[in-house]
């Protein structure tokens, strides 16, 4: 046996100096750029296992998201893990940012079941276990979820898989969300821009025909072909939907025009994150400069 | 060795720690007699030998956080505490902490049914806020077995799960945002009511921490719509292995159930009599298949698994005809544990979690096992997900009968590992399992989750010795109890 991909990743991060994770650069200013002078390294990238029967798959970090999203569908599966055109499966979990779909697929940090990682001190180690159920020790893949690569370089995941719905269409028409909401078992999506709401129905062909059908003979909701675009930033739901926005139902995350600056959290919880970030990376060499408190939503 | 009355030095009315925590929350919620301190030295894991030096029912957030500073003042620890029903040691007290008991704050604070809501107290009873949601059209997911008695602050602190877990997730996917009172009496809110948290997960690192991370004083649970179309399944295998394998075929098949539970000929037999769900006493074991959703893929799931079951030699298929059939065949699965008594008067449960394609083979060899030993193992265990729960019962008046029982259930431990499971679905690690930490995780492993503590409570004054591995030998293993009355798993 050679050396395996992952431990050649941990070689090429090493003990020592700054450095940063290159996804699929979709976002790459998210949270703050790299700071200067850091050396940049790529998570090894390619399917390793996939087992259909179990609903897991083993993959590495720097996977384009598409190109599990293709070996997944042969066997008609796929993960709540949803990116920019081009991100990387490691890309979406350090971001965090669930998939539209979350209502139907889950969060993004409840798909992640294992990550190797390269730590501070250039040792791997892993968070979380291989099977679909675990309470053994404390849970680090959701803490790992989002955390912009501070808390360790994610090299390699296991990742829960699901059955893909055998059908799925978006409605849209005037009506309130509270409205689609009361007529719709689960719909996977519910997007309000104040005046129309869109809503993605999934599941068995029966049932979404039924759906559709009713909100198109209650509330007059009917088919588009294409996801409705969504406007470029995101920000949290206060109460009041900005103008040209768009409001993810049920997330809180209003999708909008304008960048908006993050809120700041409390002291008591900053300083616990500093705790923590300092405690995996004493040396603060695991992409400095990010800081995932500057991501507003 | 049950540890003596004789060992319990008596705690004097004007002992300065209890004379602070009582002028801070009030006498009538400070206990620190004898029996008080003895009924809160244990929970329901088979572990002895804890000891609480004063046990606290504080009522409000602000209370919790006056017992922990109290107690850090008088150089002690403190143990978090729900029902007491946690199955691994968890809230087991070692070396005289202060435990805080979160019963008495069981209000259900606020429910917004539009955004699907509830935040409440973490004494409020799992059961009690489905009971609460009823006519609302949603309930709080998560459904261990205990649901009737644990606490939904138990729930965080453990990350539990149930047998609809298979499809909605375990605890951590249905808690949005959680009020700590961190170990240095801070309080902080970590999570957010809607969307993914800000910044890191702190909430989703406290779930699950078992109390070394604080004190839940206020929880925001997510809550989930009521399927319109539930049909409940019973199905009937002449080997274990049969069922096994359905099980896996199941998953194979693309089909996830709400719940897909297995019980064995021995767990059968000894429940029929209490729930009379016409149970076939000549199965080696059934399964109870739930499937849940909009009304024509639930038909769809049914015909698929009846199918899927068939073909794995299933001998008959039973579909609930109404709600008390389903209720009936439920009621034995749930009450499964209540009727062990009638097999042997003592039990050690294990918890462990294999890859879901592997259960035919460890289902098998959990039973060479327990033969190898002597004992009786009973199975009854979320299959859908490939939580096995091991039941070995057994008479601990027989000589040299503990040690079986102790062998049997490292190498039951061990084989699980071996197929790539790991140590623990939904009881935790407490003090129980904490000597097997090493077997699954690494030092550097270790040290990550050893960080992430640390941040939390720098001066280890949280419920310590649990969860990772230490040197301290409070909470040995060192005798079996009987049966504790209302006992679930």
């Amino acid at each position: 046996m050679g050396v395996s991909r992952l431990e050649e990743f941990r070689d090429e991060v090493g003990p020592s100096d700054p450095v940063c994770v290159r996804g699929g650069s979709t976002r790459w200013l998210l949270g703050g750029s790299p700071a200067e002078g850091c050396r940049e390294v790529r998570a090894p990238s390619g399917v390793v296992a996939f087992d259909p029967a179990e609903m897991t798959v083993v993959v590495g970090a720097g996977t384009p998201l598409v190109e599990l999203a293709e070996a997944l569908a042969e066997c008609g599966q796929e993960v709540a893990l949803e990116g920019p055109s081009g991100a990387t499966v490691g890309g979406v979990l350090a971001v965090g940012h669930s998939s539209l779909r979350r209502a139907r697929v889950g969060s993004a940090r409840d798909a992640l079941l294992q990550a190797d990682c390269v730590g501070s001190d250039g040792a791997l180690y892993k968070a979380g276990g291989p099977t679909v159920k675990n309470v053994t020790g404390y849970d680090l893949c959701r803490l790992l979820v989002g955390s912009l690569g501070t808390l360790g370089l994610i090299g390699q995941v296991i990742l829960r898989t699901w059955p893909s719905p055998e059908r799925s269409l978006w409605l849209q028409g005037p009506a309130t969300p509270e409205a689609v909401r009361r007529m719709c078992h689960r719909p996977s999506t519910v997007l309000w821009d104040g005046h129309r709401v869109s809503v993605r129905l999934e599941g068995y062909d029966e049932d979404v025909e039924a759906e559709a059908d009713a909100l198109g003979a209650a509330l007059g909701l009917a088919e588009i072909a294409n996801a409705p675009v969504l406007p470029p930033y995101r920000s949290r739901w206060t109460g009041r939907l900005p103008e040209r926005s768009v409001l993810e139902v049920g997330s809180g995350i209003v999708h909008g025009p304008v960048e908006v600056a993050a809120v700041e959290p409390e002291a008591g919880v900053l300083a616990l994150a500093a705790r923590i970030r300092s405690g995996f990376d004493p040396t603060g060499r695991l992409n400095p400069g990010r800081d995932p408190y500057r991501i507003a939503a | 060795m049950q540890t003596g009355c004789m060992l319990w030095p008596r705690r004097r009315p004007d002992d300065p720690l209890t004379r602070d925590l009582e002028a801070a929350i009030g006498a009538d919620r400070v206990e620190a007699g004898t029996s008080a301190r003895h009924l809160y030295s244990r929970d329901g894991s088979i572990i002895r030998g804890g000891r609480a030096g004063v046990v606290c029912l504080p009522g409000s957030t602000e209370q919790v956080a006056a017992c922990v500073r109290i107690a850090r003042i008088h150089g002690r620890a403190f143990v978090p505490r729900g029902a007491g029903t946690g199955l691994a040691g968890g809230a087991v007290p070692c070396d005289d902490p202060v435990v805080i008991v979160t019963t008495r704050m069981d209000r259900i604070l606020e429910v917004d049914v539009d955004r699907r809501i509830a935040w409440v107290e973490p004494g409020v009873v799992n059961l009690d806020l489905t009971k609460h949601l009823a006519g609302t059209g949603l309930h709080f997911a998560p459904d261990p077995s205990s649901q009737q008695a644990c606490t939904i602050g138990g729930n965080v602190a453990n990350n539990s799960g149930g047998p609809h877990c298979l499809l909605y997730g375990v605890t951590s996917v249905h808690v949005a945002a959680v009020e700590v009172v961190l170990p240095d009496g801070e309080v902080v809110v970590l999570g957010e009511e809607e969307g993914d948290p800000i910044g890191y997960d702190l909430r989703g690192a406290f779930v699950g921490g078992e109390g070394t991370l604080g004190i839940a004083t206020r929880i925001a649970v997510r809550l989930t719509p009521d399927p319109p179309a539930v049909r409940t399944l019973l199905l009937d295998f002449a080997t274990i292995e049969e069922a096994a394998e359905a099980v896996s075929a199941v998953i194979a098949a693309g089909v996830v159930p709400a719940a897909m539970e297995m019980m064995d000929q021995q767990v059968i037999r000894a429940v029929e009599p209490f729930a009379n769900a016409g149970y076939p006493l000549d199965a080696a074991a059934v399964l109870i298949v739930e499937l849940d959703g909009l009304p024509a893929g639930v038909a769809r799931e049914v015909e698929l698994v009846a199918t899927v079951a068939r073909k794995h030699g299933t001998r008959s298929v039973r579909i609930a005809a109404d709600e008390d059939e389903r209720a009936r065949i439920w009621k034995g699965r749930k009450a499964a544990f209540g009727a062990i008594a009638t097999i042997k008067p003592s039990y050690y449960l294990h918890d462990t979690v294999i890859p879901r394609t592997r259960l035919a083979e460890v289902v098998a060899g959990v039973n060479e096992i327990a033969e190898r030993h002597g004992l009786i193992v009973m199975n009854v265990f979320h299959a859908g997900d490939g939580n096995l729960h091991p039941l070995l019962v057994f008479d601990d008046r027989e000589p040299g009968v503990m040690e079986h029982v102790l062998a049997a259930g490292e190498e039951i431990v061990r084989l699980s590992l071996a197929v790539g499971g790991v140590l623990s679905g939904e009881h935790g690690i407490g003090l129980e399992k904490r000597r097997f930490m090493p077997l699954l995780f690494s030092p550097e492993d270790l040290a990550a989750q050893r960080s992430l503590r640390d941040a939390f409570d720098p001066d280890g004054v949280a419920n310590p010795h649990k969860v990772l591995p230490s040197g301290a030998s409070c909470g040995d293993i060192r005798d079996l109890p009987v049966i504790p009355e209302g006992v679930w798993v």
